[in-house]
């Protein structure tokens, strides 16, 4: 049993650091909430590529540094800390790129992987529709074999990085006969392709969050098949168990979590013994949850697919953020309904946006119901009900 | 980074886990519960001869030459396991701090027939107006008189004085800033103790120091400078426990998936029905986080790195995780689990116990704030 860091390992955050701390002293980006996922900057996925830092746990022949998952976990948690807008490259990188090297084809591997770790190649999801959310086997988006060629048809919803992205990862029905698990399969999507559209959706904050995806006759050649036919459904689990593995599920909204003790520390409210005791309980579930998240590194090192240990690491942590927004709230009293922008906004505004925004966090990439239904089935054995 | 134990860890884990299952079922538990001493010489003879009360001691006083976190581990083991009587006191409160602080000499003298299980040790720490562990409340007085020290006033909570050989009296030697350890002889008989009725049904005692002499040559570490090794003592402690309460929350996880696989009503077994098992999920969770943080915290006690934080933190959560689980565990026994006809009131009548012990959620929750500079 080790909990500590090596040697190497400490250098690297130390490195991670350096690079973000001159990245923000250069005036190129400001910390913010949710950066992960919302903070859309080119340049910065392009430099943080040149430093080697996208795909680092891929082999090397396809781009990647065959490095650890420790070492990646140590990388994204500095990334959140630093609340550094990553999210161009943060799908590919933690799932979709995964998905490729698992399932793909070589040719797959040649054509994508070297591209995402150069940033310049950007995916996006398509896993939910309007009428499959936790029930995600009932998805109705189809595509029919036509020669070398699919023809998909149908509508994807709540797709992450859809304006940014290059290309899709979508979850399409290729067999309506088979049972619903049964006749699923993955694509790539060229997201320039014919018959593709896509309306942004606003979420609750005001920002663009998702977009509903339109396939209307939209052909993708058969080699961009990922993995084999109809095994989609078993392809997705395991790529959502890497969608719920990371960091950025306790630290989506760190800048927050940094800022509002100190401004309790400034403002002498830490003196205040209701407020000093909730502070201090944040810290300490957040340091709980960051092992459980190290854990599930770990879980992937072994070279195993985290499943009941991430669907318990997401549930957990997604819970944390949402106090912590509240508990944001609560401390800076009727300041914290400003919105960024106006006169008085305190905290640049953050603690009103994640108050907001938090509530997706456990409804995204599994709710927090059915991350309990896996660990209580996968993990704990108790039968389906 | 890694958390699985080492092999020889596993090993000493299993063969406790297959001892303490033969030794220590839980009719033997409710006997000792029930009887005067609390514990049995012949399995603390058994115990002794599988090395666990040397385990974490040099090889030099006859010890397994093994650290806090192999402790951890069987610590673990006997909380899972219920197991009564004094090993806690004799081990963590009593023997290590002696290797703390204790001079060569002392340490030559105590440590080798402690883990011979020859003589057994407690801490009287903590009194009838203490609330929080801080130096201030210490206020039993030890006074110089001719070459000894004179400890007068009454200690309470005291675990296991009435089988114990020596206790280790944390007194004031000075009105501010000083606080001395001393290695008091438990069977003086100016020292008079009560045993307390507790819920966890173990020995903890109300001891009364009338104008009781002890030795200059028996202060354990250095006069008037006690209070940091009182500190390591507490937190040493409180780790004990969490390690304690994580073999109590395990247990108690495992007792209840099971019966929710078993127990059928409406045709089905109840853990089918998705609020069973989002409850049996929680106390999955509760239990790892409580497994994650203590054992790291063992880990750091282990290599002597400073862990105020890390102990704080385990405590905190493990004090309310466990209350938490240990809630659960009722609601989905039902009834039969509010009886004494099933095992499950021993976890939690000693998970309660526990939690209280060496600090509660908000005396550590004031000590991460404080950590945190707030």
């Amino acid at each position: 049993m080790d909990y500590g860091f090596t040697e190497e390992q400490n250098k690297f955050r130390q490195e991670v650091r350096n690079f973000l701390e001159e990245e923000i002293k250069k005036g190129y980006w400001e910390p913010a909430c949710d950066a992960w996922i919302q903070g859309f900057d080119p340049e910065f996925t392009k430099r943080v590529a040149q430093m080697g830092w996208i795909g680092i746990t891929w082999p090397k022949e396809y781009g990647g540094q065959g490095r650890s998952h420790i070492d990646r976990l140590i990388l994204t948690e500095e990334m959140l800390r630093y609340g550094a807008p990553a999210a161009c490259h943060w799908f590919a990188d933690r799932q979709i790129g995964g998905s490729i090297l698992s399932f793909g084809s070589e040719e797959l591997k040649k054509e994508f992987l070297p591209k995402i770790t150069k940033g310049e190649t950007y995916f996006g999801l398509g896993m939910s529709e309007p009428g499959a959310g936790s029930d995600l086997a009932s998805l109705q988006t189809r595509a029919v074999e036509d020669g070398d060629y699919y023809v998909i048809n149908g509508q994807k919803t709540w797709a992450s990085c859809a304006s940014f992205a290059h290309y899709f990862d979508v979850y399409v029905r290729t067999d309506p006969e088979a049972p619903k698990h049964r006749g699923i399969s993955e694509f790539i999507v060229d997201i320039r392709s014919p018959g593709l559209s896509r309306i942004p959706m606003t979420d609750i904050t005001g920002t663009e969050a998702w977009n509903d995806v339109f396939f209307d006759n939209v052909r993708v050649h058969k080699r961009y098949l990922v993995g084999e036919k109809n095994r989609g459904f078993y392809q997705v689990l395991h790529q959502l168990d890497y969608e719920r593995s990371g960091m950025e599920r306790l630290m989506g909204n760190y800048p927050l979590f940094e800022a509002i003790i100190q401004f309790a520390k400034e403002n002498r409210l830490s003196q205040e013994s209701v407020i000093r005791n909730k502070l201090a309980q944040l810290q300490i579930e957040f340091e709980v949850g960051r092992l459980l998240i190290y854990r599930v590194a770990l879980v992937m090192e072994e070279g195993r697919a985290p499943n009941w240990e991430s669907s318990m690491s997401k549930a957990y942590c997604t819970e944390f953020e949402k106090r912590l927004a509240g508990v944001a709230m609560e401390v800076l009293g009727p300041y914290g309904q400003l919105v960024s922008g106006s006169r008085l906004v305190p905290l640049r505004g953050m603690a009103s946006h994640s108050y907001l925004g938090s509530k997706g966090y456990s409804l995204q990439a599994g709710t927090t119901e059915i991350l309990k239904n896996v660990l209580a089935v996968r993990g704990l054995g108790l039968p389906s009900s | 980074m890694k958390l699985a134990l080492t092999e020889e860890q596993e090993m000493l884990k299993n063969t406790a886990r297959d001892f303490l299952a033969d030794k220590c079922q839980k009719t033997f538990v409710k006997q000792m519960e029930e009887s005067e001493t609390g514990y049995s010489r012949e399995l603390w003879q058994e115990m002794v001869e599988l090395g666990w009360m040397g385990l974490a001691f040099p090889e030099k006083y006859g010890g397994g030459d093994m650290n806090f976190l192999d402790l951890a581990v069987l610590l673990e083991e006997m909380g899972r396991a219920c197991l009564p009587g004094p090993f806690f006191s004799t081990v963590v409160l009593g023997g290590l701090p002696i290797l703390d602080v204790g001079s060569g000499e002392q340490k030559q003298e105590y440590l080798p027939e402690l883990i011979r299980g020859e003589k057994i040790f407690t801490l009287a720490l903590t009194e009838p107006v203490y609330r929080n562990y801080d130096t201030s409340s210490v206020t039993v007085q030890a006074t110089p008189d001719d070459g000894d020290y004179i400890i007068n006033g009454t200690k309470l909570f005291v675990p296991d004085v009435h089988v114990a050989d020596y206790l280790l009296c944390v007194a004031r030697t000075r009105p501010e800033n000083g606080v001395t350890i001393f290695l008091a002889d438990a069977k003086n008989p100016r020292i008079d103790y009560t045993i307390l009725k507790t819920i966890a049904g173990d020995k903890l005692c109300e001891v009364v120091f009338d104008k009781v002499p002890v030795p200059m040559a028996n202060i354990l570490g250095q006069l008037n400078q006690g209070w940091s090794a009182v500190q390591k003592i507490v937190e040493r402690a409180a780790v004990g426990k969490c390690c304690e309460m994580v073999g109590n929350m395990q247990r108690v996880v495992e007792m209840t998936v099971d019966y929710a696989k078993e127990r059928k009503q409406f045709d089905r077994p109840i853990g089918s029905f998705q609020i069973i098992q989002h409850y049996c999920a929680d106390m999955a969770t509760d239990i790892d986080c409580a497994r994650l943080s203590t054992y790291q915290a063992a880990w750091m006690l282990g290599k002597g790195l400073p862990c105020t934080k890390e102990v704080a933190v385990a405590k905190a959560w493990i004090a309310e995780a466990s209350q938490r689980v240990s809630a659960l565990a009722h609601q989905i026994h039902g009834a039969i689990g509010a009886t004494i006809e099933h095992d499950l009131h021993f976890y939690t009548r000693r998970t309660k116990a526990a939690e209280l012990a060496f600090g509660d959620a908000n005396f550590y929750r004031e000590v991460v704030a404080k950590e945190m500079g707030l």
